[in-house]
């Protein structure tokens, strides 16, 4: 078992998550309330991980991030940071990777609080803030819910962007499905096993206590009616 | 005084009105008449092409002086027509939704006391999917009213009851606006619910306020053919304008000369619209002791004659008349004693403070 991988996978998932989930709700928010024209462009721009194949969504990345691209060479000058084969990149590919994960949820939630809920709210007093914060939040936040558990399952599984943009470094990159394909290769199926395995049941514990919460609302709320 | 003054193109609006202080008013119009959108503007929720919304003197819009309050600075009320409870809160939890500037046992206290108010207090911790219509209405109510508004607008905020309610909760209404003496908007289709509910009436239609003034006022003298059919004057007809004197106007119409009491003034010759309300065309029996007291007198034959429950609607069509047939509303005894029926001869009665000329 390779601990490190686990830990290394953890950390890369539990940082996606933090990161994302806010701009992922933001973004959702905007774009289910925005009449901007170029909307379904925005909204193909999000959902294009979905859709892309790993390795054009990789080679892109180190394209970009690369040391000699100008974002690497402006990340190595201020920062002294490299995002290819190191963690931060790793972090930033899975960002944009999950991009689709954290939003569309999201967006779905907020397209279905109604304008009429918040006009009621304007005509409450409550200014756009709290319109946001009392009002839709928690009414979407079963979206918000799906959205994080999506994100944070997706990351936890991440293999060829991951693969492409961090390599197998040990330590630094080796998340644990990398770790589990590098001891397929090695012709070590028992550690693959336990590995994959171990896998199995934390995306499936992750899952269910996902779906467990937004059962212990939707029940909380039918108890109070 | 609520003055709004409104011009926008999607959806069309071109008003222009002052509404009484501390009275209720009442937007009528057909559906896609721009109700709604009126009253969604003066709410700050619709932002128009041109507006001057103000309340006693305070501008809430101003698009030449480039004055816009959102509708969370207004100090209004607001109750739709699906009362839009927030979902995920309790009732009183939604009433205190519009205080949030107060601390929060106040927020509370006084949430609860809103409810008491409407008569609901019962029902606090109820989630709006565990109340009815008409209690649903009056969480809607208390917390429209929580934040002790200048301006209460209700958009058909009796639609979706059922009779019995809707005529509890109409009575309730006019309660608390003697009580608070609130300004309120009222948009309504219902025309009898206006009548009922409001002291002025406005009549809209495609965005355009056809006419408005105090209701009763309105409701016996339409400005207009458009106001009268909004108003459900189902006889409309044209005469030609003959002249003035002293006690009203002379109107020929067909080869009969009617009299109305008006203040429309046309020239001689000219064609005139008018109408007259269908309870107001009587039917004269043989030998009444002062048939010229009832008016214009006329011969005529009923064409059809329909039960509408406790009134019967038969329509004639009056010799020597301009052609149009004329609908008059009928008690069931009446029909039955002079024997009225499909074919039958009648003899109706105009009366000149009945006709009513549009201009």
């Amino acid at each position: 078992m390779d601990w490190s991988a686990l830990s290394l996978s953890l950390e890369l998932a539990v940082w996606t998550l933090a990161l994302l989930l806010p701009v992922g709700i933001l973004i959702g928010r905007w774009l289910a309330r925005t009449e901007v024209r170029g909307r379904p462009l925005l909204q193909a721009i999000c959902a294009l991980p979905l859709v892309l194949p790993p390795t054009v969504v990789g080679y892109y990345l180190l394209t970009f991030m690369g040391a000699r691209s100008p974002l690497g060479t402006a990340l190595d000058a201020w920062f002294g940071l490299s995002l290819v084969f190191s963690f931060p990149g790793l972090v930033f590919a899975s960002l944009l990777v999950n991009l689709p994960f954290a939003v569309l949820p999201v967006q779905r939630a907020f397209e279905g609080v109604s304008q009429e809920l918040h006009d009621a709210a304007a005509c409450c007093g409550m200014n756009p803030w709290q319109v946001f914060a009392r009002i839709e939040l928690p009414l979407a936040w079963p979206g918000v819910l799906s959205a994080a558990v999506l994100t944070f399952g997706h990351t936890l599984g991440e293999f060829g962007v991951v693969l492409m943009v961090g390599g197998n470094i040990p330590g630094e990159t080796r998340t644990l499905s990398i770790a589990i394909f590098d001891r397929i290769q090695a012709f070590d199926p028992g550690a693959a096993g336990r590995m994959a395995a171990l896998l199995l049941l934390i995306s499936l514990v992750t899952v269910a206590l996902g779906y467990g919460a937004l059962e212990g609302r939707a029940r909380r709320g039918a108890g109070q009616g | 005084m609520l003055t709004v003054s409104l011009e926008h193109d999607h959806p069309k609006l071109a008003l222009d009105s002052q509404l009484p202080r501390g009275q209720v008013s009442a937007i009528v119009g057909p559906s896609g008449s721009g109700k709604t959108s009126v009253l969604r503007a003066v709410a700050g929720l619709l932002s128009t092409r041109s507006a001057r919304i103000s309340l006693e003197g305070n501008t809430w819009a101003d698009t030449e002086r480039g004055v816009f309050l959102p509708a969370y600075q207004r100090p209004l009320g607001f109750v739709g027509q699906r009362y839009a409870l927030f979902p995920h809160l309790s009732a009183v939890a939604n009433v205190a939704a519009a205080l949030v500037h107060l601390p929060g046992a106040e927020r509370q206290r006084e949430a609860q006391a809103g409810l008491d108010a409407v008569g609901i207090g019962g029902l606090a911790s109820r989630s709006p999917s565990a109340l009815s219509g008409g209690q649903c209405q009056r969480v809607a109510m208390a917390r429209a009213l929580a934040r002790k508004p200048r301006l209460l607008l209700l958009d058909e905020p009796f639609s979706a009851l059922d009779r019995s309610t809707r005529k509890r909760l109409h009575v309730e209404l006019k309660r608390l606006q003697a009580g608070l003496g609130m300004t309120v908007v009222l948009v309504t289709h219902d025309l009898d619910e206006a009548a009922q509910l409001s002291q002025t009436l406005c009549l809209l239609r495609r965005g355009r306020m056809l006419q408005y003034g105090p209701t009763p006022e309105v409701l016996r003298q339409p400005a207009s053919v458009e106001a009268a059919r909004l108003m459900d004057f189902s006889n409309l007809a044209k005469a030609e304008w003959v002249g003035t004197d002293r006690e009203g106007a002379t109107l020929r119409w067909g080869e009969l000369v009617l009299r109305a009491a008006t203040k429309v003034v046309s020239k001689p010759g000219a064609t005139v619209s008018w109408t007259i309300r269908s309870s107001d065309v009587f039917l004269v029996k043989d030998g009444h002791p002062d048939e010229s007291s009832l008016g214009i007198l006329a011969s005529a034959r009923a064409t059809e004659v329909i039960s509408m429950g406790g009134s019967v609607l038969v329509t004639v069509s009056v010799d020597h008349s301009g052609g149009e047939p004329l609908r008059m509303r009928l008690r069931p005894g009446a029909v039955h004693r002079h024997g009225v029926h499909v074919g039958c001869r009648l003899r109706i009665a105009l009366h000149p403070e009945a006709v009513i000329v549009l201009a």
